[in-house]
């Protein structure tokens, strides 16, 4: 089958099962390597990717099912406002260890900050808890998401 | 500039270099690799624990699309050998691994066939096509009973399951607990782990066939050692194999050893001259990566009555799984929990006896910590229990015991020594930076109010950082005590700095590129390092037992000091300056005092490019190769508070504040060392709290997916507060003292030590982790019925 994706802005396209999970169609049709496979069975969060702005598993979703939705990768985000406040508020808390699965935790911590408000420590475990990382970055990711929320962070990253 | 004004790179919060690729999807982890025309290696594992292999039918599977090449254990016959960790170490019977299954399985998950496709899909398609007929063997579950003489053999040629026997003794054990005024003990069970890397296992092996040449990408956190068993196993020179781990998805100990998977992706390459390449799914991972902490300890403590530890004693048994993993042996964990059981205090009256019982599990292999997350839970819980009988402060009673002063370098029974540390400073500041004393009001107001709440504190010492004194594991006949760095300028005044060890996402570069720009004498950004690549350096073998920055960071001072010396003499000349008169920073050289200076890069390029700006006889190569033993290693120590709260409803266990008081000498980056730190507890919480391979009695495993075998996530981790304590520096180069493991090692022990004070007033000591909430309903179930019949007897 073939299938017109719309990925960080480009319209690709691929010829494959339509139950190809996304995952594999970004990683080894697109050679979008950033998108990480941890379980293949939604209990990790590595291959967090944004449908229209919402942060799905891309494990768990078939190319047939993505139609006309815009896909975000971890190579797109940092051309959005907030993905690139997240990544700045990343390196300056430096969050990150082994980095493995940090394209998955800032994918879903920025559908959590389109929200438009600085979020309470309730609503980041919400929001991130299914994101696993072994190195245990989320005492770091928590600063770090509440850093870019907040109104000064946005407007200093935007004058830079 | 003066020596004052230069800025300052190492003990900086620099931020990590690697962290710009890590965020932006441009990191280059193994299964990012591109290798067009690659074949795909799908395994089929046994389903059996313990199992005769009566036949393999791969005639269906090998009539699917797709399918290139079918290989079982036979088939390897003259293209491999198998693996066989050797040890000095007395009583030990070696296993060799084969690469795919020989004539029997022993454990699920053991690889028995290895099917190559054109792509993942069509091998993983065709296993289902395949057929094993298996003829069960006896069970061999239970370590205990597998030790027992009679039981059935896993391997038969070492004539019986006990892999490993040893006993550490000093005293008369049996007199001194005998005399004693008070003795505390029981059993103790800290049960499976597995180190859970969120990246998984995956190995690229790339055949060049014209050049006869094997690179190998691997996940690895021992490129070297990797490299120098390929070229034994492979029979190939060693110029020709080249191991190379960029970025590695985190390993925890679990990449420290040789698999299976790796050397067959590369013995196919080579003898179908074609890439072939692996990963692992998370099934996979759950059932044949390395698994940990799985011993059964039964120890007894006895005490004076001014609280003064009179003598230990320790019979601990360790289930090792199938294997004697490669290069550790089955000695690594279990030896470990022995030798370091009597933990930071002065115990001159010892007596640690271990076995590692070999059952059909996977193997067991080092881990975050490695023996002693065991060890100080036991021993720190066995001081809780003293404590609590003697009506000491649990604090009071490590202090009186602890090494401390003039007892330093301290020789511990077992043999390791303490060089001089800070135990006493630790738990002092520790206890200061979280209020105690106001901890303890606390907790009288929440007991008063009903509450379960309370405070838990252990202390550790480990090894780091160790040199070529000792092998990092007992008896390995293997070099783990030096490392290797050799850093060159070029010509255009940039520096490359090459290692054979390798980053597992600890932050390797940035803490090496710290060490390489403060000792050269210039900025961060004019230092590349190159690291997990066999092929940088003669000899190296990993990132491992807490020794980077001591052993990479040492090579990496002496390198660039002699560097340094030939940049210094080069600029002396061409300053016409005296030698005793320049200095190196930010990037140039200076004549100190005046505004003459050279920028390294004019120099790189009167070194190299200018010709004859240097009188002939005295231009040098501007490069150093340097290698850094730390022959003893050095101490690290720690103590661990932690508070928490126990709801009698559900069971749960709500952790309110951690704080780690932690010596690791001198920090060269603190942000580095806290997110260790971090990673560290958490896996120490959940191995107490979350974390068990579960096996049903036949040895067939139940937790196969990260549903069954649970990781904390972000709910589950309280804010965790550092303290550096740089007390005494050690005689290490740079003064540093490893700490990638430390978190690990204490948090275990200090939660069952906060459990077990919560639950005081039921008379409840914490003896088996993790403590789930169903464990802990049970214990409270039983203590309640106990108490209830104890008020009707009397
Ligand atoms: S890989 Fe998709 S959730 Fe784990
Ligand atoms: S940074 Fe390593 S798994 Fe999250």
């Amino acid at each position: 089958m073939r299938y017109t994706l719309h990925v960080n802005g480009q319209d690709r396209s691929v010829d494959l099962d339509g139950d190809t999970p996304l995952l594999w169609v970004l990683r080894d049709a697109l050679e979008l390597k950033g998108t990480k496979f941890g379980c293949g069975a939604g209990l990790c969060g590595a291959c967090t990717v944004h449908l229209d702005g919402h942060a799905v598993r891309s494990c768990q979703t078939p190319v047939s099912d993505v139609g006309k939705s815009a896909v975000t990768t971890i190579e797109g985000i940092g051309e959005t406002a907030i993905g690139a406040r997240l990544q700045k508020a990343w390196l300056d808390v430096d969050v990150v260890q082994c980095g493995y699965c940090q394209a998955g935790q800032i994918m879903s911590a920025a559908e959590l900050l389109a929200q438009g408000h600085v979020p309470s420590d309730e609503a980041i475990t919400a929001a991130m808890n299914g994101n696993i990382c072994r190195c245990a970055t989320y005492t770091r990711i928590r600063q770090a998401i509440k850093r870019a929320a907040s109104p000064s962070f946005a407007s200093a990253a935007a004058r830079k | 500039m003066s020596a004052e004004l230069r800025p300052k790179i190492i003990g900086a919060r620099v931020r990590r270099v690697e962290d710009p690729r890590l965020l932006t999807g441009g990191g280059a982890f193994a299964d990012d690799l591109g290798t067009p025309g690659a074949l795909h290696v799908a395994f089929r594992r046994s389903d059996h624990p313990h199992a005769r292999i009566v036949g393999i039918d791969c005639a269906a599977a090998r009539a699917m699309p797709g399918i290139r090449a079918i290989f079982t254990g036979e088939d390897l016959d003259g293209l491999v050998k198998p693996i066989l960790a050797t040890s000095r170490m007395r009583n030990y019977h070696p296993t060799p691994i084969p690469v795919l299954a020989r004539g029997k399985v022993r454990y699920v998950g053991e690889p028995v066939v290895a099917i190559l496709g054109e792509s993942r899909y069509l091998a993983e398609d065709a296993l289902e096509a395949m057929e094993i007929a298996y003829e069960p063997l006896g069970d061999v579950v239970d370590p205990e009973q597998a030790a027992l003489p009679g039981a059935p053999l896993l391997h038969e040629a070492a004539g019986s399951n006990i892999l490993v026997s040893r006993e550490f003794s000093r005293g008369d054990v049996d007199l001194v607990m005998a005399e004693a005024f008070v003795r505390v003990g029981g059993r103790f069970r800290f049960h499976r782990k597995t180190p859970v890397a969120m990246e998984n296992r995956t190995y690229v092996a790339e055949y060049d066939r014209g050049r006869n040449f094997l690179t190998l990408t691997s996940s690895t956190q021992v490129p070297g050692i990797v490299r120098d068993a390929l070229v034994a196993l492979l029979d190939m020179p060693g110029h020709s194999v080249r191991v190379v781990a960029q970025d590695v998805g985190g390993g925890f100990g679990g990449k420290t050893s040789l698999y299976p998977e790796e050397v067959l992706v590369c013995a196919l390459a080579r003898k179908l001259k074609t890439n072939v390449r692996w990963t692992s799914d998370r099934l996979e991972d759950l059932i044949s990566t390395s698994q940990a902490f799985d011993e059964i300890i039964d120890a007894e403590l006895a005490l004076a009555r001014d609280g003064t530890i009179l003598a230990l004693a320790a019979d601990v048994t360790g289930d090792v799984g199938a294997y004697s993993i490669y290069p550790w042996t089955a000695g690594i964990e279990p030896v470990q929990v022995v030798s370091f059981l009597p933990g930071p205090y002065r115990i001159d009256t010892y007596r640690g006896r271990v076995r590692a019982v070999a059952t059909s599990k996977p193997p067991m292999g080092p881990y975050r910590g490695v023996g002693r997350p065991v060890s100080t839970f036991v021993i720190e819980r066995l001081i809780d229990m003293a404590a609590r009988r003697l009506a000491i402060d649990p604090v009071a009673l490590r202090r009186h015991n602890f090494v401390s002063g003039d007892d330093f370098p301290y020789k511990v029974v077992t043999g390791l020594v303490w060089d001089h540390s800070s135990f006493r400073e630790g738990l002092d500041e520790a206890c200061r930076a979280i209020g105690y004393d106001a901890l303890r009001s606390e907790q009288r107001r929440a007991r008063e109010a009903g509450r379960w709440f309370g405070i838990g504190i252990a202390s550790y010492a480990e090894l780091t950082g160790i040199g070529s004194r000792i092998s990092a594991a007992p008896g390995m006949p293997i070099n783990t005590g030096t490392e290797t760095a050799s850093i060159r300028i070029d010509s255009t005044g940039t520096v490359t700095a090459s290692f054979g060890i390798t980053s597992t996402g600890q932050g390797l570069e940035t803490t090496l590129s710290q060490v390489v720009a403060q000792t050269l004498g210039v900025r961060i950004e004019d230092v590349r390092i190159i690291q997990g690549d066999s092929s940088a350096v003669a000899h190296s073998t990993g990132s491992y037992a807490s020794r980077s920055t001591v052993l990479a960071g040492g090579a990496a001072t002496l390198a660039a000091r002699a560097v340094r010396e030939k940049v210094l003499r080069a600029a002396a000349h061409i300053l016409e300056a005296p030698l005793e008169d320049l200095d190196a920073a930010d990037g140039a050289i200076f004549v100190v005092g005046t505004d003459r200076s050279i920028t390294f890069r004019d120099l790189a390029r009167a070194v190299y490019s200018e010709m004859g700006r240097l009188p002939k006889d005295t231009r040098e190569e501007l490069e150093a190769t340097k290698v850094y033993d730390p022959y003893f290693g050095t101490t690290s120590s720690a103590t661990h508070i932690v508070t928490l709260d126990i709801d009698p409803e559900t069971y749960k266990i709500r952790l309110h504040r951690y704080l780690v008081g932690e010596d690791c000498g001198r920090v060269v980056n603190p942000l580095i060392v806290e997110g260790q730190v971090h990673g560290g507890v958490a896996q120490g919480i959940g191995a107490a709290l979350h974390e068990e391979v579960v096996f049903d009695a036949s040895g067939q495993i139940l937790t196969a997916s990260l549903a069954d075998y649970t990781i904390p996530a972000a709910g589950d981790i309280p804010p965790i507060e550092v303290v550096h304590i740089e007390a005494e520096a050690p005689s290490t180069i740079g003064g540093y003292r490893g700490m990638g493991e430390g978190g690990t090692i204490g948090a275990p022990a200090a939660i069952a030590n906060a459990i077990s004070d919560a639950l005081a007033p039921l008379g409840i000591e914490i003896t088996e982790l993790p403590v789930t909430p169903e464990r802990l309903f049970q214990l409270v179930r039983q203590a309640q019925a106990k108490a209830a019949k104890e008020q009707g007897s009397s």
